[in-house]
């Protein structure tokens, strides 16, 4: 709590303390009962914990606010006590308080909690003084091109290039998850990951405001600025249900006694009165107008400390309603890189084809070689290998351990005279002939991500209808991917511009508020991630294209998030919609009991502060997303 | 040209007054009041003095609400 929070505390307790004993003295008869004495007394606490808001009453009057709810609330209170009902009336302005504070503190709060969910700010960097001290700078200081130090447990403040050291890195504070990242010399590092082991000496690349971790919190920091359609709505109601309140108030005031002088019945004026000024007690907005916009906040900020940036409340609501959802597949499902997936027809034991075919590639940096030798795994004894001879377009020959050796594609195998059988399954196939007999060949494959089929189930669960896949790759490698993961529907051989194309024709199909998602990798797809209704970049971990682009940024790479980013915005639409419908509903429901003398000052006041502490209470849930 | 402006408020209503009453001072094109990260983004017309500009926002917003600071 800050001071001013503590205060209104103080006046809260007091007045209380005081409200509770005269009460009491009245009840046990100990004080007898004058009207005059009574409002005096009852005057005291009322004044205690009402004296600010009577002074903003004053000043919103003079300022032509007549609905300020600092005017509403006074003329609710000075009402009941004209009315005689003094209790109610410094109960009231106390249970008023008490809401206000609440909010503030809740409010405050939350937003403590989410910027440390957000904890990547660094507040330093270390340059290294003459005498070898370090030095602690402002990190906005440091020009691009200084090697800064990072001792282990520290923050790296500025994104760059590792020039010295070993360590490694904790990056769950940027992808929610804690998979530790080894890194050495030459290698990239960006902000916000934090040095477990060794100190490293890090050349920055970029000033710190370009540094992920500062574009980052700069995005989560506006990301509520863009509104949803909830808070547009709630926005506006609040405008006009203060008024429309406000004018019932004074119609119930006066025209059911004028009624009843016509009808010549007694006009009951302090009854109607008294209703009317219940409708002033109700008319306040405030819980929906700060449950709304704080739901938005802590699902965002939920969201980010899940590793899923989500660029504004708009998306939030759009990601929810996601119903067809397109991917693209090469570095979203798969790995984008290549690995040895299988090994066929092997007249020897395989491991030995495999270790063969990668010494006789050893000398090759070719990405299929690489994969090769990635395959292999151990150690290569190059002097075993002799003759080698790179055929073009085909591969190479080599001589290892004495023996004749052809690695490469059929078409080597034809220019050899060698029958090679060929592979059923998708990929690229190096075939393997040893002192001129065929030795089987080996697939090699783009690798499905692992999580990739329980990634497509997932969004099944999480309410999307029809998962679509694009890809610029070939239809056999296509179809072949899809069926491995349960997707129905495929488009192939596409370019970047038939992406676009086709997220039209499933923006055209859609029904209702369903929404067409698209997730990527940021890689040649910037245009698609635009166009759809919620463009989703995965992995984007230091690729500024995707950052700019996209409208979800999904922090590490696994497709598991895309569900688990529905449901988080799931999860965040409803309670917004619960709390929309349960504040209206009590209010409204107050607002009927208190016109036909149901409902009197006590309920009113439970409708104001008790909706607003449970509606703020929920809105918090939104916060929560871990189990999710 | 757009300005982002740290602002003092304590209640959420009182945030979205503040808000129409920026949106409607001359000179601002639109504004947004961002109650939960307490900053209000306004973008200004064409050729409009923003320092000039936002003395008149201020006010406004004082007018609506007394117990609000915008920190220019």
């Amino acid at each position: 709590m800050n001071k001013k929070q503590k205060k209104v505390l103080r006046r809260i307790l007091l007045s209380l303390a005081l409200l509770a004993l005269i009460t009491a003295l009245f009840a046990l008869g100990v004080l007898p009962e004058n009207r005059w004495l009574k409002l005096g007394l009852y005057l005291i606490p009322y004044l205690v914990i009402g004296y600010d808001i009577l002074i903003k009453a004053a000043k919103g009057l003079r300022n032509a606010q007549p609905f300020d709810e600092n005017f509403l609330m006074a003329v609710a209170t000075v009402g009941a006590m004209a009315l005689g009902e003094y209790l109610e009336g410094a109960a009231v302005m106390l249970f008023y308080q008490i809401g206000e504070l609440f909010q503030s503190y809740a409010v405050g709060k939350s937003r403590r909690s989410i910027s440390q969910l957000m904890d990547i700010r660094p507040d330093y960097a270390n340059l290294p003084g003459e005498d070898g001290a370090l030095r602690q700078v402002d990190p906005d200081e440091v020009p691009v091109g200084t090697v800064i130090w990072v001792q282990p447990g520290e923050k790296i403040p500025i994104d760059g290039v590792v020039a010295e050291g070993q360590s490694t890195l904790d990056t769950a504070a940027l992808t929610g998850e804690s998979v530790p990242r080894d890194v050495g010399e030459g290698d990239e590092v960006i902000s916000g990951c934090i040095n477990m082991s060794g100190l490293l000496k890090i050349r920055t690349t970029r000033e710190f405001g370009e540094s992920t971790a500062s574009k980052i919190l700069d995005m989560v920091e506006n990301a509520s600025s863009k509104k949803s359609r909830q808070e547009n709505f709630i926005s506006r109601f609040a405008r006009i249900y203060t008024p429309v309140v406000c004018f019932s108030a004074l119609a119930l005031a006066l025209l059911p006694p004028l009624v009843r002088l016509l009808l010549q019945l007694s006009a009951d004026w302090s009854v109607w009165l008294y209703r009317a000024l219940t409708f002033l007690v109700i008319s306040c907005p405030c819980a929906l107008v700060i449950s709304i916009p704080l739901s938005f906040f802590a699902g965002i900020g939920g969201a980010s400390s899940a590793g899923v940036l989500v660029k504004g409340s708009n998306y939030m609501e759009a990601l929810a309603r996601v119903r067809t959802l397109a991917f693209d597949k090469t570095g979203t499902m798969t790995q984008g890189v290549f690995e040895v997936s299988g090994v066929h027809h092997s007249a020897m034991e395989e491991r030995q084809l495999l270790e063969l075919a990668a010494l006789a590639e050893s000398y090759s940096t070719h990405p299929i070689s690489r994969s090769l030798q990635r395959a292999w795994g151990g150690e290569l004894d190059k002097s075993r290998v002799s003759e080698v001879q790179e055929i073009a377009g085909r591969g190479l020959t080599a001589r290892v351990d004495g023996k004749a050796v052809a690695v490469g594609n059929d078409k080597l195998m034809a220019s050899f005279g060698i029958a090679a059988i060929p592979c059923r399954s998708v990929g690229t196939v190096v075939h393997v002939a040893v002192d001129g007999a065929y030795a089987g060949h080996i697939l090699i494959t783009d690798m499905l991500k692992p999580t990739a089929k329980e990634a497509v189930a997932a969004l099944k669960g999480a309410g999307v209808e029809r998962a679509v896949m694009l890809t610029g790759d070939s239809r056999a490698a296509a179809d072949e991917t899809a069926k491995a993961l349960g997707v129905e529907e495929v488009y192939s051989e596409l370019l970047p511009a038939d992406k676009v194309a086709k997220v039209e024709q499933l923006l055209a199909q859609k029904r209702g508020r369903a929404q067409v998602g698209f997730v990527g990798d940021g890689i040649n797809d910037a245009p698609v991630l635009s166009r759809a209704d919620v463009g989703i970049a995965m992995g984007a971990l230091g690729s500024d294209a995707a950052i700019e682009a996209a409208d979800v940024v999904l922090m590490d790479d696994n497709p598991l998030k895309v569900a688990k980013a529905i449901r988080i915005a799931k999860k965040c639409i409803r309670i917004v919609y619960e709390n929309i419908i349960f504040a209206i509903g009590v209010k409204l429901l107050c607002l009927v009991l208190g016109a036909v003398g149901l409902a009197n000052m006590w309920v009113a006041i439970f409708a104001d502060v008790g909706v607003m502490v449970i509606a703020v209470l929920n809105a918090i849930r939104a916060l929560r997303v871990k189990k999710l | 040209m757009k300005k982002s402006y740290k602002i003092e408020v304590d209640c959420a209503n009182c945030a979205n007054k503040m808000e129409q009453a920026a949106k409607s001072t001359e000179g601002v094109k639109d504004a947004v009041v961002n109650f939960m990260t307490l900053k209000m983004n306004v973008e200004f017309e064409e050729g409009a003095d923003p320092k000039a500009v936002m003395q008149q926002v201020r006010k406004a917003c004082k007018k609506v609400e007394d117990d609000c600071e915008i920190y220019l």
